[in-house]
């Protein structure tokens, strides 16, 4: 006989369930948003989504679902360093004699933080990017944050670190390990080249708005923050609890979150929100293409209520797989020139791709003695981490690893020395690098990074080009602090996430009730106003929104899942209502904890212990909690006088009124009515009788 | 009732040939298909007719799952796919998937080419049983079919060896294969999550084992080698080409380089280099060590260690030798081994568990003179066992207190020991039966062949109205009261296959059914020389002082009113005194109807 059922164990509780105790601060923190959630809508929502990017490629959305703040990816918008002027690695005679700026009528002299350059004004400081609302909501109200990929984590330490956050964050160990290599890197950039002070009169309201174009136009300047530390990094990152494809992971008992594939970048992931009755399907930067990473699950993304949907390409206008062949075409003519391409991209990502692309290209354009350089201070550990992740990758490549062989060929360039790395252009590179040749160097904005030395050393000859493969930033803003360049440029942004044929395709199958997407999704881009095929029409149409919005979701929730223990589920008595239907009336007792739900059965009262009062417990007044069924059906006429017969009671009268029978039991002299809805006893001084002819009615109705 | 029920092919009270069965919700699943390497007979397989006695197995297994690649857990696979018929899912995790066909092939050799067995799966059949896999990670919840999902968890042991989690519904078995609890220089620990499965299906290998520190041992068999080697002997340490390999490469790698040695360290079969580039590609599945390193040093590329040619054997001078296999049954480990085993200068240390029947076992047991056969071997006859044997467990299973551990961390209800001997496993099963964990536990060791059945006491899952549970939850708060619990009430709808409890409100609404009123009417006759109204208000009073928790009102147009019951007083003319009490009360209360006529029977307190 076991002792412990799962009922009596009171022992303590498990990691999780201690998690799931609400801290009183949290309580508060609810508390106050909620009061400011009235400000957009008095309905009361099941579900909200709150939006603190507009940028639909950089998403950050917090999820409100049953008792749970969840937010979803935390974007870093990098573009805002375009108005900064490049950080060069070698002191550049040109960026340094720049002239400061002053107002025509020289009424404002801000000569010391910006310096005019190439015909436009820049900020000279350190660049800064443009972060997440955090104002929106109390950020230490999550409770968990979701990453889809290593480009939608790049704000993490932002909202982890000094806002309270306490929670925990859910990536792929691939996302993982290469977000923490993009942050590393971008704090290497920012940190190998300090500035002694930070631009901020400009950013003055009243200043600002006499600045020539587009630093005039900048929004949110003053929310803009300069680059974490590598401790803000370590710190943030301690928090990511690595999760598998087709993990579900339980949130406090209430919601199931579930990543999927995304074939988009290794490790990158949409995921399932989800209880027992409603799912949020969330995606994010997806693919359909075959490049390295494991294809895009979607069945999975079937019968959501919800599907919220940011991360389609950029350049809906671009064929990736042309845009390679012209990457290949230029970079050859080029070479061929006797003249070096440079090719400014993050450190994981496409470049896998390119130099795939490029190992079968090189040989068969004759052209394989030329050197590749990747130059960033994590090129080696990008290179090395892409050959452990075969769980990742698509088919073809994890195949080879049963061989085993590397997944990617540039394990191959490497071994031949026709791909060399080099943590920065100091060192060893300056020494062995050999022209022509092709390098492959961050950061893609131009504006920090080894390339802008690039920049400064290929620009002036007409025999470089630049190839732009990045879709993140406008390669002519990109360029502008560089001009005049005398150095080729071509533009071959490849962009494999989904387009809107992709995306209509996809959403057909799906069939979600509801889409929600950033706004620019809802019309069509606005250099191409007559392109109706780049935006997305659905029927209903789809909830937009931008920063700052929240939106109620609809949802109604009905149900709620409840578990019947054992005990209880036997002792029910189910009953046939009509064919394929059957009721049982459940009396029980609820349990709650940690948002689940039990139903055992009623204890049996304890025996009165025998005592003097022993003999008054008949007067002891009815328990008040046992609350009867409620009745169905009716009691016919003629089966019932049988029973009455076939119980002893043979004298009865019976006479016909409007709606239905009066009964008199002569000998017992009680009146019976019997009507279709309803039964009326009645019946003096003789409550055996009465019970009894209860029971003879309760036996032809349907209790529920 | 339902019931869960295990039935060992092997592996019970057996090492050797890991095969068990389960059946679970309707479902039946194939935990490791392994061979045996004590014989060489029909008892190198299980015996499949157990489930089957003619035709595939096919339709009798709903899936296969092989916990990692040492052969007595996946060696009899493609004959049971491929020979005895199986078209079903195979799961695997990736790096299994990986080593699994090569040690397949590796066992098929041996058998085949060199002790000339017919009979036997071959090549071609390797593969096809390799297209059955399906590959899964770490954690990955796969639903093999709309009820079944299967989950892995890291086992350590060797390169991908996982625990694998069975659910149907509320119930679940867990199945750790061989798995250890403490990291080593190449692997992390096992680990799962509080999952409560019904059974636990745990390998007892070391049940009665309590190891010393891994530190002591690692120092002693330095110490072991050095000594030997420093005497001009030669060391031969039998291994399995992945696994315990690695890890001892690592530590005379290091020492090697530590205490600047010359001798020669040589790792036999071309499996050497293979092997340790899957250690390179898995990385991720290693210990956090090496993985967080293998950027600036991975750990498996050796400088010291280098490939073994069969002719250095008989080259004079010390060396080191790992030689496959590692239990000295077949193949290169024994052939060196019948060359050193004459010198008493020389070496023998056994790093891990050897079955009964091999060579191995043999030697362990002290045993000094082997009688050799087999038409590959140079020496026929008897060969003296003259070289020093030493054991020291290097391979990674889970001792009594790792068990124990792995308890604790999944909080089984029920315990069931295979892959370990009988009499050690009688002894731990004592142990877990006495030891106090969350609740007791009762532990199975079954034979081969022997079903052990666990009744399970799965919950109904339902779905509640959310109206009636926010309403029950609003008046019973969260937990129930110990002394006062609250009753709800509500409707079990059964229909199509779903189950909703709802209100009974709400259950007429939704069938479309009328309510039916019960009603009860009664007349108490009393003697009570008042007025009528004061008579009512007589009433009034007493149920108030009877009925403590009930509301009770007094209604002026002369009505008592106790929950819904209405009571009127009423009295002819010509008997003033004589006062009838009607009570009206329909079937909802019934009860405290029926009490307040009879309590009225008995009349008033004057």
């Amino acid at each position: 006989m076991r002792v412990c059922s799962e009922l009596n164990d009171t022992h303590g509780p498990t990691a999780e369930e201690k998690t799931s105790v609400p801290n009183v601060s949290r309580v508060v923190a609810s508390q106050k948003t909620r009061k400011r959630g009235n400000q957009f809508s008095f309905r009361r929502a099941d579900m909200k989504l709150y939006c603190l990017s507009g940028h639909p490629t950089l998403p950050c959305n917090v999820l409100k679902f049953k008792s749970t703040t969840i937010m979803l990816d935390c974007g870093l918008d990098t573009t805002a360093a375009l108005y900064f002027l490049p950080l060069p690695l070698v002191h550049s005679p040109r960026l340094s004699k720049l002239p400061g700026w002053v107002s025509k009528d020289g009424a404002v002299n801000l000569e010391k933080e910006l310096k005019e350059c190439s015909g436009r004004v820049f900020v000279d400081s350190q660049p800064e990017f443009c972060l997440p609302e955090k104002e929106l909501l109390d950020l230490s109200t999550i409770d968990v944050i979701l990453i889809s990929n290593y480009h939608c984590m790049m704000a993490l330490p932002y909202i982890t670190e000094h806002t309270g956050f306490t929670g925990t964050v859910y990536a792929t160990e691939p996302t993982l390990q290469i977000g923490r290599l993009l942050m590393e890197e971008l704090v290497t950039f920012m940190e190998r080249v300090p500035k002694a002070q930070a631009a901020t009169c400009w950013k003055n309201k009243e200043i600002q708005r006499l600045l020539p174009g587009p630093l005039k136009d900048a929004v949110d300047v003053w929310s803009w923050r300069k680059c974490y530390s590598v401790q803000e990094v370590n710190s943030a990152l301690s928090k990511v609890q690595l999760v598998g494809y087709s993990q579900k992971v339980e949130l406090f008992g209430a919601v199931q979150v579930t990543p999927l594939s995304s074939g988009y970048s290794l490790g990158s992931s949409n995921w399932i929100i989800q209880s027992h009755y409603e799912k949020v399907s969330y995606v994010s930067g997806s693919s359909l293409l075959t490049t390295h990473p494991q294809p895009m699950e979607q069945s999975s993304l079937k019968n959501s209520d919800v599907l919220i949907l940011t991360g389609l390409t950029q350049i809906p206008t671009a064929n990736p797989d042309g845009m390679l062949g012209e990457f290949c075409s230029n970079l050859a003519m080029t070479i061929r020139a006797g003249g070096n391409v440079l090719v400014p991209c993050y450190s994981s990502g496409v470049i896998y791709d390119l130099l795939e692309c490029l190992y079968q290209f090189m040989d068969s354009a004759n052209l394989g003695s030329t050197p590749f350089y990747f130059i960033s201070p994590v090129a080696n550990s990008s290179l090395e981490f892409s050959q452990i992740f075969a769980e990742w990758l698509c088919q073809n490549k994890q195949s080879k690893v049963y061989l085993p062989e590397p997944p990617f060929p540039h394990a191959e360039l490497i071994q031949t020395n026709k791909l060399k790395h080099y943590p920065s252009i100091h060192g060893d590179f300056s020494s062995e690098f050999r022209q022509p040749c092709v390098v492959f160097t961050g950061h893609p904005s131009l504006r920090f990074g080894d390339v802008v030395h690039f920049m400064e050393l290929w620009g002036k000859s007409s025999l470089n080009t630049i190839i732009f493969t990045e879709p993140d930033f406008s390669y002519l803003d990109a360029l502008a602090p560089y001009q005049p360049l005398a150095m080729k440029c071509v533009y071959c942004p490849i962009d494999t996430r989904l387009n809107f044929h992709q995306v209509s395709k996809l959403l057909k199958d799906i069939q979600p009730l509801h889409v929600v997407c950033p706004e620019p999704y809802t019309q069509p881009p606005p250099a191409q106003p007559h392109r109706s095929d780049l935006m997305l029409e659905l029927q209903p149409p789809p909830m937009a929104y931008r920063r700052c919005s929240v939106l109620g979701l609809p949802f109604r929730r009905r149900y709620e899942r409840i578990h019947l223990l054992p005990e209880l589920a036997r002792s029910l008595v189910p009953s046939e209502i009509k064919a394929g239907v059957s009721v049982a009336t459940v009396s029980a007792v609820l349990q709650s904890k940690d948002n689940k739900h039990v139903l055992q059965p009623v204890p049996k009262p304890a025996p009165v212990p025998p005592s003097k009062k022993r003999k008054r417990v008949t007067e002891e007044p009815p328990e008040v909690l046992n609350p009867k069924p409620l009745l169905s059906g009716a009691v016919p006429l003629e089966p019932f006088l049988a029973m009455l017969h076939k119980n002893g009671i043979t004298e009865v009268k019976v006479e016909e009124t409007a709606d239905g029978h009066i009964l008199h039991l002569q000998t017992e002299d009680v009146l019976i009515q019997l009507e279709e809805d309803a039964t009326h006893i009645i019946c003096d001084n003789n409550e055996p009788l009465r019970t009894a002819l209860r029971d003879l009615v309760l036996r032809f109705l349907q209790k529920l | 009732m339902p019931d869960i029920k295990v039935t060992p092919l092997g592996a019970g009270q057996d090492v050797g040939r890991s095969c068990i069965l389960v059946s679970i919700g309707g479902k039946n699943i194939m935990l490791d298909c392994g061979m045996h390497m004590g014989y060489n007979d029909d008892r190198r397989f299980p015996d499949f007719s157990y489930v089957t006695q003619n035709g595939r197995l096919t339709e009798f297994l709903d899936c296969v799952i092989i916990s990692h690649f040492h052969l007595d857990h996946c060696g009899a696979l493609p004959y049971m796919s491929e020979m005895v018929g199986y078209d079903g899912p195979i799961y695997m995790t990736h790096p299994t998937k990986a080593i699994c066909p090569i040690l397949l092939e590796d066992f098929r050799k041996i058998t085949v080419d060199k002790k000339g067995e017919t009979n036997f799966f071959t090549s071609q059949m390797i593969k096809d049983c390799m297209k059955k896999v399906v590959p899964l990670n770490l954690h990955q919840t796969v639903q093999v079919d709309e009820e079944l999902e299967i989950k892995a968890y890291y086992a350590g042991h060797v390169l991908g060896a996982a625990m694998f989690q069975i659910k149907v519904g509320s119930e679940s078995v867990v199945y750790t294969g061989d798995y250890n609890m403490t990291p080593d220089r190449h692997l992390g620990a096992a680990w799962i999550d509080k999952c409560r499965p019904d059974i636990l299906i745990s390998e007892s290998t070391y049940a009665t084992t309590i190891r010393d520190s891994k530190r002591c041992r690692e120092r002693d068999f330095l110490k072991k080698v050095h000594e030997t080697v420093e005497r001009g002997g030669k060391v031969l340490i039998p291994v399995f080409a992945l696994g315990r390999a690695q890890e001892l490469c690592i530590l005379l790698e290091t020492f090697w380089e530590r205490m600047n040695l010359k001798a020669p360290i040589y790792f036999s079969t071309g499996l050497t280099e293979k092997a340790n580039h899957y250690y390179k590609l898995f990385i991720t599945w290693t210990n956090q060590k090496i993985r967080k390193t293998f950027v600036q040093r991975n750990m498996f590329e050796f400088k010291h260690i280098k490939a073994f040619d069969r002719s250095y054997a008989d080259n004079p001078g010390p060396m080191v030798v790992f030689a496959t296999p590692g239990m000295l049954h077949a193949g290169q480990s024994l052939q060196i081994f019948k060359k050193w085993a004459g010198n008493e200068k020389n070496m023998l240390i056994m790093p891990g568990y050897c079955v009964q029947g091999t060579v191995g076992h043999k030697i362990l047991n002290g045993q000094k003179k082997l009688e050799m056969e087999g038409r590959a071997t140079v020496i026929t006859g008897t060969l003296d066992v003259k070289l020093q044997v030493e054991y020291m467990s290097f391979s990674a299973h889970a001792d009594a207190i790792g068990i124990m551990q792995l308890i604790r961390m999944a909080e089984p209800r029920n315990m069931l020991l295979v892959h370990g001997e009988a009499k050690k496993m009688e002894f731990l099963k004592d142990k877990i039966e006495q030891e106090v964990f969350v609740r007791c536990i009762s532990c199975y060791m079954p034979a081969n062949g022997e079903t052990t059945t666990v009744v399970t006491n799965p919950s109904v899952p339902v779905d509640i109205s959310l109206n009636l549970l926010k309403r029950e939850m609003a008046l019973g708060g969260p937990l129930p009261d110990a002394k006062r619990p609250r009753t709800m009430h509500g409707t079990l709808i059964m229909k199509d296959n779903s189950l909703r409890l709802v209100s009974p409100e709400q259950a007429l609404k939704e069938l479309g059914l009328s309510e039916h009123q019960l009603r009860f009417t009664c007349r108490v006759q009393l003697h009570d020389p008042h007025s009528d109204t004061d008579t009512l208000g007589r009433i009034y009073t007493h149920l108030k002082s009877v009925l403590k928790s009930y509301s009770i009102q007094h209604v002026p147009d002369g009505t008592v009113i106790v929950e819904s019951i209405v009571i009127k007083v009423t009295s002819s003319a010509e008997e003033p005194n004589l006062k009838v009490i009607l009570l009206s009360w329909s079937y909802q209360d019934e009860e405290l109807g029926s009490f307040l006529s009879t309590l009225l029977k008995k009349g008033l307190p004057s």
